[in-house]
């Protein structure tokens, strides 16, 4: 067991796929030489070169194209956008094409892909630096969505991502690449696509999140437990599509009081579904409307401190709402 | 006209490619009699680009190279190995349909056995795909090239200029074939680019760009023979831009009335490749009366039985909706 930051087991999750398989290859821009501009490919171009560690041109669309088309041949491209906020001129690439290909040939072709995008606010990155980009993604039937929470899960996850045979868009909070660090086991760790993890069982309230708010609200749950004897149930989505939708039920049956949270903006996110699945299946088991907490709805969150602030969901906010619904 | 036998092309050859280029075209007016009495719902047309499909398709390894063909190229995919059956359940939506099993619109082929790329409806996506394909050539030392098709509507996209591109840059063993038909379903040529020609795009890639009268499969064939020698030795890719004219409407769907005459359609007809090729062959004594009327013959019987078996053949069965989203 190591020490490592969140980007860091990214990079390690990374670089020992590349080692296991030589069919495994990184393609982005300013992947290279630079290492990525989070350094999440630190080290890769001098291990593995400039063949496998690919810099590409500034063209989106490209990049998840060209790895989808080496993916066909028999490939496993891990494409890096930069940002997930730029990851929209590849989404004809994504949705058109990665996502329904196996479907479309009637399972002949396939297109085991990974995506990385760095998400998520609070680092004043303004309104094109800072978005969650899931929801776009997430009533996609052909594609699966894996938010990490910690590091621990991202080497898993990702590790688990790159040897998908289904392509696969995973997002990284940018703000926990370094903010995060946890032991991670140095074996070689696999943490299944599609399953929920309940990080804390408790009586009172559940709390259903993923990504870095789901640190947060395993932070706030610790602290609800000594000062105010609130014992909070925690379930971490770890894919937000599709939903593990039996861990989803069988939490908010736990406690009856269910309190959702993303960072994204509130309608149509995936707190939205999440609150769908529990409506239609734990009526007769709610002690409380279910609730949301999320972004306003609001394009993104603004470059100034105040404004971004009051977009961002905090752990102030967090507590405050676990407060009111162990209350209700 | 250039000779087959300069390009070491024997005249079984050419009588073959002229078979093909037969086959794609009354297997496109069946077709168009199948759709009309509404046994069919849709149909896209080839007529008028068989030449450079069966040209083009001819010039390849076609036991090693990728293919990512676009929705017109009845041409490409027979000369690959598709029959008239397999191309006949996909015109009927059938179970046994190869390319997709009855899932996709007809003219979205695919086969993995035949290293075809499954292609959308959104055009130009396979552009980006065929050019990964050249990426894992080049990265796994594979001798094969990697051959897709467009019109010239379509080099408007991003995704083309994007995919030529990233080929240009990494000089990769691509080639890029527009078929240029003139039209873009109502669209003319002129009303879709400014330059004088698709090909001069290639400049602007730093790749190599040629135009070659798409109505002349010898002149196809050599164009693509020498791309893809380029591309196996290592110059990289090549924009071919091959000019021809869409015969028919752009789909069944279509009236093209609305927006051509019927004097530019039948100015267009006497340069008709299949047209211009028999004359050929004839001229040079290979096509005879007897292996003319032999070859209609074979290929009518083909599409008769290709097209009873598909109307009797089953759709795929209710329960396989739910199949291959993922693995």
């Amino acid at each position: 067991m190591s020490v490592l930051s969140y980007i860091e087991a990214i990079q390690l999750a990374m670089k020992e796929e590349m080692e296991r398989d030589e069919k495994v290859f990184i393609l982005g821009e300013d992947v290279g030489k630079r290492g990525g501009v989070f350094r999440a490919t630190d080290g890769l171009y001098e291990q593995f070169g400039e063949k496998r560690v690919i810099d590409t041109p500034l063209a989106e669309s490209a990049i998840v194209g060209v790895g989808i088309g080496a993916a066909m041949y028999g490939m496993i491209p891990i494409a890096e956008i930069q940002f997930a906020d730029f990851i929209l001129p590849a989404v004809n690439q994504i949705i058109s094409e990665a996502a329904k290909l196996r479907y479309r040939s009637n399972n002949d072709w396939s297109s085991p892909i990974t995506i990385r995008a760095p998400y998520g606010g609070g680092v004043h990155g303004a309104l094109y630096h800072s978005q969650s980009m899931e929801a776009i993604f997430a009533n996609q039937p052909g594609l699966k969505i894996v938010m990490p929470s910690s590091p621990r899960d991202a080497k898993g996850l990702l590790k688990a991502a790159i040897r998908d045979p289904d392509p696969v868009l995973f997002f990284e909070h940018k703000r926990a690449y370094r903010l995060l660090k946890e032991e991670v086991p140095e074996t070689d760790e696999l943490i299944p696509i599609g399953k929920a993890n309940l990080v804390r069982e408790g009586s009172d309230i559940t709390v259903i999140s993923y990504g870095l708010m789901l640190h947060y609200v395993k932070e706030i749950a610790n602290e609800l437990a000594t000062e105010k004897e609130i014992d909070v149930h925690v379930l971490d989505l770890r894919t937000v599509y599709p939903l593990d939708q039996a861990a989803i039920i069988q939490a908010a049956k736990q406690t009856g009081k269910v309190l959702l949270v993303t960072e994204d903006n509130k309608e149509g996110s995936i707190i939205s579904e999440v609150s769908a699945i529990i409506a239609e299946h734990c009526l007769f088991d709610l002690d409380a409307p279910i609730q949301r907490l999320a972004g306003p709805d609001v394009p993104a969150m603004p470059y100034a401190p105040t404004l971004e602030k009051e977009f961002m969901v905090n752990k102030d906010k967090i507590k405050q709402a676990m407060i009111d619904l162990a209350l209700f | 006209m250039i000779n087959h036998e300069d390009l070491q092309l024997t005249d079984d050859d050419v009588l073959e490619m002229y078979r093909l280029m037969l086959t794609a075209r009354r297997f496109d007016e069946r077709t168009w009699l199948l759709n009309r009495a509404g046994k069919i719902p849709f149909l896209v047309s080839c007529q008028g680009q068989e030449a450079q499909q069966v040209g083009a398709a001819y010039a390849l390894d076609r036991e090693r190279d990728y293919t990512a063909p676009y929705y017109r190229d009845f041409g490409v995919v027979l000369a690959l190995g598709m029959t008239v059956k397999d191309l006949m359940m996909q015109a009927f939506a059938k179970a046994a349909d190869p390319n997709s099993g009855g899932r996709q619109m007809p003219g979205h082929f695919g086969s993995k056995r035949l290293r075809m790329l499954s292609g959308s409806s959104p055009v130009t996506t396979q552009v980006p795909h065929a050019v990964g394909v050249g990426l894992a050539c080049q990265m796994n030392n594979d001798q094969a090239i990697s051959f897709v098709t467009l019109g010239e509507g379509s080099t408007n996209q991003g995704d083309f200029h994007e995919g030529a591109n990233f080929a240009a840059v990494h000089k990769l063993p691509v080639i890029i074939m527009v078929e240029n038909n003139q039209y873009a379903i109502s669209v003319p040529l002129n009303k879709q680019v400014a330059c004088e020609k698709i090909s001069d795009r290639a400049i602007g890639y730093g790749m190599y760009g040629e135009t070659i009268d798409g109505n002349n499969p010898l002149a196809v064939y050599q164009a693509i023979k020498k791309a893809r020698d380029r591309a196996l030795k290592g110059e990289g890719p090549s924009l071919i831009e091959a000019v021809s004219y869409r015969l028919t409407a752009h789909s069944s769907d279509d009236d093209d009335m609305t927006y051509r005459t019927q004097e530019e359609i039948d100015q267009a007809k006497e340069q008709d490749g299949l047209h211009t090729f028999r004359q050929y062959l004839v001229k040079k004594n290979i096509l005879t009366d007897q292996i003319e009327s032999e070859m209609e013959a074979a290929i009518k019987a083909e599409i008769n039985q290709a097209t009873e078996a598909a109307e009797k053949a089953p759709y795929p069965s209710v329960e396989t909706l739910y199949d291959g989203v993922y693995q």
